[in-house]
């Protein structure tokens, strides 16, 4: 066997809070091409950002082509043959291909600041050529398709001679078309002695590609397989396979049949395609999926941040018309967003201020001005209601936990006499106690006879919570499974059914 | 796959950007025939002169704006930095009595100084370049006032200076067409400022930190450097516009140049430079300039009061930005 030309071994590394990798080994092999693959969150990206300098690792071993070494930076690893593309592009626009790939490195001409376009323009040509990349130097990036700009990024990492070429999620957002002309780039790759790391969620498709698989789940390296041995059910099981929550399934009944919310051939660009669904009073609805499903462009659609291309939407069994978070608000949607920081909150205001924002018209007279003994009286019911843990309802929400930041979140559309409320990772982040609390919340709301929408990429969370769980890939709705009795597994398979494939 | 190879050599020129500055060409046009009809003294040779030398201060302050905005930032000191430069000028010509190229240098020093501060404040220091060059527009205001005591400084020592600056190399071969030296100057400096923005790793730079920062960053460019030096060259530009008017007025005017830097940038964004970065051409700021400073022309030649004038001028920003948007928003992969 030849010498491996990266040997990762007992690689730790924690974030605050979490055990990213634990133990963690890795493996990769001249001319092959590698997946590895895990649960969001598994340990995966933070591995290869590991290899490629972007994160420091806290202890553990690195050895490329058998010598070890310690890479600082993305720079350092360029120089020692390693490139990775990133899941978001790191290409810049408004450049030709040739200057893209070369960007930093022009070749110069009579002067050491004056470059050499026409050099520039050939050597990027026989780059591409050499690579067999149908692709014209001179055309600016920004008329690319996404697929080639993948390929102009592999010409890039290529051009630094790479021996190691690490993919994160290069498929997420192609055709299958485009599909098939990457992988024959990485095929060629491959014949070269290039190895490949593919991080990626469709599975069918790692049959296709890969030589072995390593699977990863919460920080450790759970096993390496023979992709022609492996079957996709094995790496689902060994992909889920981790003990169950805690708590044991805590779904209330629920008698109620009324439809609340009913969203019909909803659709919006690639990851909202043809989306219906119905939420019923009283009940809290899982949306599943992998990263980059669509679950939060679905429901951020149906909340009228975004403008959906077609479909309808309606409340209590009337058609309304939502193309603003105003309209969706007058209509008792809420919407609770992934990042709290960014769109939820305003954290550098106060508890009251916060938690009157969505109503203070109401707490107004006519001549605008507020009516601040309203507002505490508001604050402080809320806040004993939801048990926020604060010294004072005049604390900054900044200085708040997470899990009480989105206390605070939530209260804001309680008290906007909030029907329909959608919860977008609403546990992320934050630690297990608050974790409880909000799920207990959210069964509380249920019971109160609102609708609940959780989006989680938790497996238990969503398994434990759900009445009815929805499972998204690529856009569409692959399945709907009922709550409390369905496993991991049922929810893996639907999320990774890609369109023209069968999970088998 | 690839679609039909531009045969373009240069770069930063898209067909989105042509179009912007085929619509500010054919803005000018019609502006030149709507008022050569509106008043007979509008497409006379002394006008067309005054027209010249009008763009000529505007212009070389947009070519340095230009290579900031390309960049993503924005420059509002340049209208002050070029008040101080032209200050600086005359200290050394009239004050000291130093030749009128060790003059000019100083000028130009100060300016490109000014401009590297900018860029050290943004680059180093990573405060906004709004915030940046707001403040270094108030300190180079200040500065003005400070080292002319107040009052304008005459070159009265030192005529040369103007005779120079206004005098007509042209105007020697076709007396009808007195073009003064300082539009040539305007012209030489947009045909270098071309060459770097074009031809160099600087310009290859401006683009690429315009269209994306981090990118660039990761691809192992020292953008902290390059950013400052193209704050610099903004400063440089400046500098040299200082110097120009200096020369033109025959005195450095210590009050003037507030104002300026929003007709640069108006230029420059008339002229199809992106606001948003990674956009925008030598030729369209030449051009954007030319819009700006005939349109001023034609209705002083159609008695609209200044104050109008002012509002006119500013809603042509608004309108050329507001062009920006709608172009950008249209673009392919925008979601």
């Amino acid at each position: 066997m030849a010498t491996a030309l990266v040997q990762m071994s007992q690689v730790n590394k924690k974030f605050p809070g979490v055990n990213a990798l634990a133990d963690a080994h890795f493996e990769l092999l001249p001319g092959e091409v590698h997946a590895l693959v895990g649960e969001n969150g598994a340990g995966k990206s933070t591995m290869m950002k590991i290899l490629v300098g972007i994160y420091a690792k806290d202890s553990g071993q690195v050895l490329l082509e058998g010598k070890p070494v310690n890479i600082t930076n993305p720079k350092a690893a360029e120089a020692a043959g390693i490139s990775i593309i990133h899941q978001e592009l790191n290409l810049m626009n408004d450049l030709t291909v040739a200057q893209n790939i070369f960007i930093g490195r022009e070749p110069r001409k009579w002067l050491p600041f004056i470059i050499d376009e026409k050099k520039l323009v050939a050597n990027a040509q026989q780059l591409l050529s050499d690579l067999h990349i149908d692709l014209d130097p001179n055309e600016k990036v920004e008329n690319l398709s996404v697929a080639q700009q993948q390929m102009a990024e592999i010409a890039k990492a290529l051009s630094f001679k790479s021996k190691v070429l690490i993919m994160d999620e290069p498929t997420a957002t192609l055709t299958d078309r485009e599909i098939n002309e990457l992988f024959r780039i990485i095929r060629d790759l491959r014949s070269r002695g290039v190895g490949v790391v593919h991080i990626s969620h469709r599975l069918e498709e790692l049959k296709q590609i890969s030589d072995r698989i390593t699977v990863m789940r919460d920080g450790h390296t759970i096993e390496t397989l023979q992709t022609k041995d492996a079957s996709i059910d094995e790496v689902i099981r060994l992909m889920v396979g981790r003990t169950i929550f805690q708590e044991s399934p805590g779904i209330p009944e629920n008698p109620s049949k009324e439809v609340i919310l009913e969203v019909k051939n909803l659709n919006r660009g690639r990851l909202v395609q043809n989306v219906s669904f119905k939420l019923h009073r009283g009940e809290v609805l899982g949306f599943a999926g992998l990263v980059g499903a669509g679950r939060t462009e679905v429901l951020r659609a149906v909340f009228g941040a975004d403008k959906p291309r077609s479909g309808t939407i309606a409340v209590k069994g009337k058609e309304v018309k939502i193309n603003s978070p105003s309209a969706a608000v007058k209509n008792g949607i809420g919407y609770l967003s992934e990042d709290r920081k960014r769109f939820g909150l305003a954290t550098s205001m106060d508890v009251q201020t916060n938690i009157s924002l969505t109503v203070i018209s109401r707490l107004s007279d006519k001549l605008g001005r507020v009516n601040f003994g309203k507002i505490k009286a508001l604050a402080e019911k809320f806040v004993k209601q939801l048990g926020v843990r604060t010294p004072s309802i005049t604390q900054l929400v900044q200085f708040l936990s997470g899990g009480n930041q989105q206390k605070v979140a939530i209260a804001k559309w309680l008290n906007a006499d909030t029907e329909i409320i959608i919860f977008d990772e609403p546990t992320r982040g934050i630690d297990v106690g608050a974790k409880s609390e909000i799920h207990h919340l959210m069964n509380d709301l249920a019971a109160q006879g609102k609708g609940v929408i959780m989006i989680s990429s938790e497996l238990p969370e969503i398994l434990r919570m759900s009445h009815r769980i929805v499972v998204m890939c690529e856009g569409r709705i692959t399945g709907e499974l009922p709550g409390g009795v369905s496993t991991q597994e049922e929810i893996m398979t639907l999320a990774t059914q890609r369109v023209g494939a069968k999970a088998a | 796959m690839s679609q039909t190879a531009t045969k373009r050599k240069g770069f930063g020129a898209t067909g989105r950007n042509a179009l912007q500055r085929l619509l500010a060409f054919s803005a000018l046009i019609l502006m030149v025939i709507i008022f050569s009809f509106a008043s007979e003294s509008f497409l006379t040779p002394s006008n067309i002169v005054g027209i010249l030398i009008a763009t000529t201060v505007i212009g070389i302050l947009a070519l340095g704006v230009t290579f900031v905005i390309i960049s993503g930032g924005i420059d509002l000191s340049v209208g002050t930095v070029m008040t101080l430069s032209a200050v600086m000028t005359a200290i050394f010509i009239t004050n000291l009595g130093l030749p009128i190229p060790i003059g000019i240098l100083a000028g130009v020093i100060t300016g490109s100084i000014a401009g590297w501060f900018n860029g050290f404040l943004i680059a180093k220091l990573n405060i906004p370049p709004f915030i940046a060059t707001l403040g270094t527009l108030f300190v180079a205001r200040g500065l003005a006032l400070v080292l002319s005591d107040l009052a304008p400084i005459y070159f009265n020592d030192a005529p040369e200076f103007n005779l120079i600056a206004m005098g007509s190399i042209i105007g020697s071969v076709i007396p009808a067409f007195p073009v003064p030296n300082i539009v040539l100057v305007f012209f030489a400096m947009a045909i270098i400022c071309g060459f770097i923005l074009n031809r160099t790793t600087l310009g290859r730079y401006t683009y690429a930190i315009g269209s994306n920062e981090e990118a660039t960053r990761l691809s192992g460019v020292n953008v902290a450097m390059w950013k400052m030096a193209i704050y610099a060259l903004g400063g440089c530009l400046a500098g040299v516009a200082g110097v120009v008017l200096a020369a033109r007025l025959n005195s450095a005017q210590p009050s003037l140049g507030f104002g300026y830097e929003l007709e640069a940038i108006a230029a420059a964004v008339v002229g199809g430079v992106s606001l948003r970065g990674g956009q925008g051409t030598i030729l369209g700021t030449v051009i954007g300039a030319f819009v700006i400073s005939t349109l001023t022309n034609g209705l002083r030649i159609l008695s609209v009061p200044q104050e109008w004038q002012i509002v006119v001028t500013g809603l042509i920003v608004i309108l050329a930005v507001y062009l920006d948007i709608v172009r950008r928003s249209r673009e392919p992969g925008a979601t």
